[in-house]
């Protein structure tokens, strides 16, 4: 299993639509626990959050505790995004870091557990993280950029138990989100 | 030249800022700080401005806006207030989670006991969950870790996530 051409076909398990819990739950705040990437339970997981990211209009990752579970496993799929650069199309990481972290710009974004609001967050658009691809004991270091950077911290932080909202810019970086017909 | 202090505040249409700004206008009045945003969807505008008016004429030029009862509008001379030069140093403070009465005054409490002055702040009630974003002026001499540690336990009593963190400010 590696990560150029890895999809949730290689977890081997059918993944299950799951309901997306909002930000006042404290899963959601709470840092996760660590994992063992190749235990059955943690395959599963990731097959469900692959489904449930798939299913959700909009939706460009997803971390475990967005579930409602307090583990540190998450997927993303940026790619076809307009404002992505490098991807590496669909993958679930267990127990990833941000190794490196670089160039700083601040860039509006939202999330599915906060489905009212959105906020002008920094981020790194240069990024190296490790972590270990999930189903597996294959350890991964993902270099990337643009888009996909900032979707990797996104996650990474949700399984901190950060929300965008912990890091928006300002008293006037918060935004409602306007719903136009 | 005096001060004036106006607020507008209620229903929400296309038109108010540019209909109290012209009455303003028409009278000479410099606008010079001002907010406008919607809360709840009211429509909620506050603004400084001088002039050399008198305040009751400002108020009849601005009395038309109210006269249907779909704003509340008010006029105050208001003193000149040095601007004050920051004394310490920027922090950010979030808070969010499950909404309750008293989150704001206990997390506002405990910031102001160390002295940190609140520069600016948003609130925002979605569903059931309450943000809180400030920027705050803390002085060099606070311990900030410690006063992290103050606002996360205030926070956990409540049952909200609280965050301090360093504001950076980029000069260019």
């Amino acid at each position: 299993m590696t990560l150029l051409g890895w999809s949730e076909h290689d977890l081997g398990v059918p993944g299950r639509v799951l309901p997306v819990v909002t930000a006042s739950d404290p899963v959601l705040s709470a840092a996760s626990e660590r994992v063992d990437a190749a235990d059955p339970k943690v395959t599963q997981l990731a097959a469900d959050l692959v489904a449930t990211m798939r299913v959700s209009p909009g939706c460009l990752g997803l971390a475990a505790p967005q579930i409602g579970v307090g583990w540190h496993v998450f997927c993303v799929d940026v790619g076809g995004h307009a404002k992505a650069r490098t991807t590496h199309g669909t993958f679930a990481l267990c127990n990833a870091e941000v190794i490196e972290a670089t160039r700083w710009e601040k860039a509006r974004e939202g999330c599915m557990s906060v489905p009212d609001l959105t906020g002008d967050v920094k981020r790194a658009t240069r990024l190296v993280v490790a972590g270990e691809l999930a189903g597996s004991t294959e350890h991964v270091v993902v270099e990337t950029d643009a888009f996909e950077a900032r979707a990797l911290q996104h996650e990474i932080d949700h399984c901190e138990g950060l929300l965008f909202l912990d890091r928006v810019a300002g008293a006037h970086a918060v935004f409602r989100r306007r719903v136009y017909r | 030249m005096t001060l004036l202090a106006v607020t507008v505040i209620g229903h929400d249409r296309p038109g108010i800022i540019a209909d109290v700004t012209a009455g303003l206008a028409d009278l000479g009045i410099n606008l010079e700080d001002s907010s406008m945003t919607l809360l709840r969807g009211h429509f909620a505008m506050t603004l400084v401005c001088a002039g050399d008016v008198p305040l009751g004429q400002v108020e009849r030029a601005l009395a038309p806006l109210a006269a249907d009862g779909s704003l509340l509008v008010t006029v105050r001379s208001v003193p000149a207030e040095a601007v004050s030069k920051a004394s310490g140093n920027p922090y950010l403070l979030t808070v969010h989670g499950g909404d309750r009465p008293g989150i704001v005054s206990a997390v506002t409490r405990v910031l102001a006991d160390s002295g940190g002055n609140i520069i600016d702040l948003t609130t925002r009630l979605t569903g059931d969950m309450y943000l809180l974003v400030a920027e705050v002026d803390l002085p060099v001499s606070v311990d900030t870790d410690a006063l992290a540690g103050r606002l996360a336990a205030t926070g956990a009593d409540l049952g909200v996530r609280v965050t301090l963190s360093r504001q950076e400010t980029d000069l260019l």
